[in-house]
């Protein structure tokens, strides 16, 4: 099959028709040929067929593996497919993407066939991402990602957007080399038994014990190595504290659509990337980390909520809440538990889309009243009722209200921690997550009950009213996603489960 | 099938060299030309001549395994895959620079002189390339730089230029006296200056003392072709003030040959096992290039002026090819290690070539100099600032062109010699390039517009050279396999 090839090239063919189109027609004309990926991406959904893990040698879906050259002994090869973990993602990237471009249409006004078109070349290195399995075809999408992204920030972000660029480039790219580093320690490990770059053999070799010693380091010290310097690499693009400072630089610099994309997919990078690499390949070693691992996501959980409660601007509370779910990711993965990392899989899904709601919906209230401060603004729900509807939702859906697809996450990664045989004081460190919705909960509630509700006052010379159509049916069809998630998580729960189930056994 | 007379095998320098001539015939005939078109288009089809003749003998196998290398008269030249990879890679770059400077020197009152020794140049760096004796060596090597010293100052009116020209000639006189003692040390140690023979005499001579001091001696003269620590001080006074595309001859394909003439000295002249006694030059060369790569990369940073940053990442970069020859210990994979740096240096020539052609298209603009002067260009030169941001993050060694391949390439060179200081070394100063390479990209496309800039004109010449060095550096991406064998296949007749 070469559908994924498929949705790649169109992408990338749409990313340059959309930058040489004229400004007028380029946001239109982008979120047209982002459906194609799309229904690609659905079809794909539709007749998926794979069965188990990518990286343990299962049947993959739509799989394409070609020889492509040589690199000092290692073969490189053009090798995609999409398992259970990665085709949910894929759905995500592509569903996200697009209504991001439909949110786009009111705030970009400058230079808009650049932006849609640096949008679409992101989306194509994010598929990518999602469905290379060689590491060198990975490493070019991993890293092709912070080219459009550095660009999005710094041309059309808020006022410090030249800084926070920067520092989104440079904190990820170093993270990068440092990952980069560590997986190429276990590459040169396993020594002559690799032949190719390929990201399950390498998976398959390093579970199989096949690691020798590398310059006088024996084995059990290099994965330590290799595993401290993957975890660090991909824990900075996560974030967990405490690397995670770029984080609220660039998602306040951001603009919205771009903020939906950065908070809804590129985190989940980071979080699929550490599932993929430390806790598959390097499964021992996480198990023996499970305490300080477990603590530094209970830290993420309670630190991001503690700050995200400290803020005062809308979109800053957004962020740093994100941090917060992407802690219970961590939690879960860790945990070696089948709801513990089904439930962690199915949060990325889930923040994904709950967490875009909430951006695109500030992006909302921001475009009419070009302010996002909570003591500015009160009782918008008399000016823009559907916008304000839809936030409140989302935010139950924050918050882990029932029959929405957060609480559904939230439960699976809560009772696969609590019955996690790996972590120790599992029940004392799953408690004190929980106590984060608490917080959660806490400033969702006040940042409402500040700006939402009351009698409206607002200080502006602009005249708020309702939003147009193509502003709020971004947030209905994610509403509408949140919900079904909810409601039905076998949607994407039950292949999750069938491709995180082969992790667990074999005691590796 | 006939075949070809031997002499043939040189041809691609050959017809640079006719190609220099009859470009001062053309003048000779019609000195009062103003017509470029003539001597720009001579100088191309002459050089596109010479590809093309490298090019048929490179995949026809000319002098590559299995047959054996051509040598011409009595050894003192060779011809195998590796002078002809090097041939082809200076014949592309001159292309390009040639292109570029049709528009660049279009008031220039010696443009027939100016094409001439830019043909001489490079005459001399393809024989650079087909070196086999230290004497073919230091003749072509003066070949290269006497004409590179009169191009350096050709702006004859421009301080700057003039400077630029006088220091890298004094420099140049000074490293060619080193180099030319060096040469006369090892010939006393081995009595022999054919690279074969200086390693089978140097193997027994008891006179190692001088052997070693020669050798180090030599290695002196390519540190300063080769713009390396601790030779480099003239590269970035000579990039500013020369002319922009002959700053991208001299960081391109000068330095190219300097290293296609420093790989086979050390490896065919003085191979490690046999001046074991004298020198253990794999360490040399460590030391060397971790402090040229960390200099190179710590003034760029520092710098306000793009071209001075290009010039100072240009020695950054020659650190990273002296990997190719610091790697070669015992247990590497010799062919691989040399091969990583052959194709580090072809990538290096588009993507290097096109950002000094693009500095020569915001000189041709009066853009200025500074960094800030480069604000908001991007609204102006789309398609220009796009394929310069192409170049600086493949030289950087994002994976947006052939530069990360062959970064990637010279890492595993520098694991499988196994010397892991080096691969430390390159991933640290690429992510430190990628900041300075970043502030470029940042003026052009984020920075607003300082006001009074105006683009007037949009270049044919520049402009096509800037886009076919785009195109390549891209394209060095996805086909960079055929390129790294064809240089690794290269690099194993040597080792």
């Amino acid at each position: 099959m070469v559908l994924i090839e498929g949705i790649l090239a169109v992408t990338l063919v749409s990313a340059f028709v959309v930058f040489f189109a004229p400004d007028r027609y380029a946001g239109k004309l982008a979120t047209g040929l982002s459906l194609i990926p799309v229904a690609g991406s659905l079809y794909m959904y539709a007749n998926f067929a794979g069965s188990g893990n990518a990286l343990l040698g299962d049947d993959l879906a739509y799989e394409t593996m070609t020889t492509w050259f040589e690199v000092g002994g290692y073969a490189l090869n053009w090798h995609v497919g999409v398992d259970g973990i990665s085709l949910p993602l894929l759905v995500l990237t592509t569903v996200l993407t697009t209504l991001a471009l439909v949110s786009s249409w009111t705030p970009i006004d400058d230079r808009e066939s650049q932006f849609y078109g640096l949008m679409l070349l992101m989306e194509v290195a994010l598929i990518g991402v999602f469905t290379a399995l060689d590491f060198f075809v990975w490493f070019v999408f991993w890293e092709g990602v912070l080219i459009p992204m550095y660009f999005l920030i710094g041309i059309w972000g808020g006022p410090r957007r030249k800084y926070a660029a920067i520092k989104f480039l440079v904190y990820t790219n170093v993270a990068s080399l440092i990952m980069f580093i560590g997986l190429f320690a276990l590459v040169f490990g396993l020594g002559d038994s690799l032949t190719s770059l390929d990201i399950p053999a390498i998976a398959q070799g390093v579970r199989g014990g096949e690691l020798g010693a590398l310059a006088g380091i024996q084995p059990d010290t290099l994965k330590l190595v290799a595993f401290l310097a993957m975890f660090a690499g991909f824990a900075v693009k996560v974030p967990v504290v405490p690397f995670h400072t770029w984080l609220p630089d660039a998602h306040v610099e951001a603009p919205t659509p771009v903020s939906v994309v950065l908070a809804g997919v590129l985190l989940k990078m980071g979080t699929y990337a550490l599932l993929r690499f430390n806790f598959t390949m390097l499964a021992d070693v996480a198990r023996a980390l499970a305490l300080p691992i477990a603590a530094l996501g209970v830290v993420s959980v309670i630190y991001g909520a503690m700050l995200a409660l400290a803020q005062r601007d809308l979109k800053r509370i957004v962020a740093y809440s994100s941090i917060s779910s992407m802690g219970y990711v961590i939690l879960g993965l860790v945990a070696f538990t089948p709801h513990g990392m089904g439930g962690a899989t199915f949060q990325m899904i889930s923040h994904g889309l709950i967490s875009g709601l909430m951006f695109m919906a500030v992006g909302v209230i921001y475009n009419a009243t070009h302010t996002r401060m909570v003591g500015d603004m009160s009782g918008m729900a008399d000016r823009m009722p559907w916008t304000v509807g839809i936030f409140v939702a989302a935010a139950f859906g924050y918050m882990g209200l029932p029959l929405m697809s957060g609480f559904a996450a939230e439960v699976l990664v809560f009772i696969g921690s609590f019955q996690s045989t790996v972590i120790p004081f599992a029940t004392v460190l799953t408690a004190l997550a929980m106590f984060g919705i608490v917080v959660v909960a806490g400033y969702l509630l006040w940042a409402m009950q500040r700006t939402l509700f009351g009698p409206y006052s607002l200080e502006t010379d602009y005249d708020v009213g309702r939003a147009p159509f193509h502003d709020v049916a971004p947030l209905a069809v994610l509403l509408v996603l949140v919900i079904a998630l909810g409601v039905a998580p076998d949607l994407f729960y039950a292949m999750i489960q069938d491709a995180v189930d082969p992790l667990l056994g074999g005691g590796v | 099938m006939t075949q070809l007379p031997l002499w043939t095998a040189i041809a691609p320098a050959a017809i640079l060299a006719v190609t220099a001539l009859l470009l001062l015939v053309v003048d000779a005939v019609d000195p009062d030309t103003d017509s470029s078109n003539l001597l720009a288009g001579l100088a191309v089809l002459g050089t596109l001549a010479s590809i093309g003749v490298t090019g048929w003998y490179l995949l026809s196998g000319t002098g590559q395994p299995p047959t054996d290398p051509i040598t011409l008269f009595r050894g003192a030249l060779v011809v195998d895959g590796m002078s002809l990879f090097f041939t082809a890679l200076v014949g592309s770059v001159v292309v390009l620079i040639v292109l570029a400077s049709y528009d660049y020197l279009a008031d220039h009152p010696y443009q027939a002189e100016y094409y001439t020794l830019v043909m001489l140049a490079a005459t001399g760096m393809s024989l650079m390339a087909s070196a086999n004796s230290l004497a073919t060596a230091f003749i072509s090597l003066e070949l290269a730089s006497l004409p590179s010293y009169a191009l350096v100052a050709s702006l004859k009116h421009n301080r700057g230029s003039v400077e630029a020209g006088l220091k890298y000639f004094l420099i140049g006189a000074l490293s060619s006296a080193v180099f030319a003692y060096g040469i006369s040390l090892v010939y006393a140690a081995s009595g022999s200056l054919r690279f074969a023979d200086v390693a089978t005499a140097a193997a027994g001579t008891p006179l190692v003392g001088i052997l070693g001091l020669g050798i180090v001696f030599v290695a002196g003269g390519f540190a300063f072709k080769t713009a390396s620590v601790p030779f480099h001080f003239w590269a970035p006074e000579a990039y500013e003030g020369a002319p922009s595309p002959v700053s991208a001859f001299l960081s391109s394909a000068s330095k190219a040959a300097g290293f296609v003439l420093l790989f086979r000295v050390f490896v065919e002249a003085f191979p490690q096992t046999a001046v074991a006694g004298a020198i253990d030059w794999a360490v040399a060369f460590q030391v060397l290039a971790v402090v040229t790569m960390t200099v190179g990369n710590f003034a760029a940073a520092t710098q306000d002026k793009v071209k001075r940053m290009l010039a100072y990442s240009s020695i950054g970069h020659a650190g990273y090819v002296l990997i190719a020859v610091a790697a070669l210990t015992g247990d590497a994979n010799q062919s691989f290690v040399l091969g990583s740096g052959m194709a580090h240096l072809l990538v290096y020539g588009f993507m290097n070539t096109g950002a000094f052609l693009f500095i020569a298209l915001t000189e041709y603009w009066d853009v200025g100099r500074t960094f800030e002067d480069f604000n908001g260009l991007a609204k102006q030169a789309p398609f220009a600032c796009a394929a310069m941001t192409i170049f600086l993050f493949s030289l950087a060694g994002l994976p947006f062109g052939g530069g990360f391949l062959s970064k990637f390439y010279l890492l595993m060179a520098s694991v499988n010699g196994g010397v892991a200081i080096l691969a430390v070394a390159l991933v640290v100063n690429s992510a430190l390039s990628l900041y300075y390479y970043t502030r470029v990209v940042r003026a052009m496309w984020i920075e607003e517009p300082n006001g009074d800039l105006e683009v007037e004109g949009y270049p044919t010449g520049l402009y096509a050279a800037i886009a076919v060095a785009a195109v390549m550096t891209v394209l060095l991406l996805p086909a960079f396999g055929p390129v790294a064998e064809i240089a690794n296949t290269a690099a194993s007749a040597l080792v």
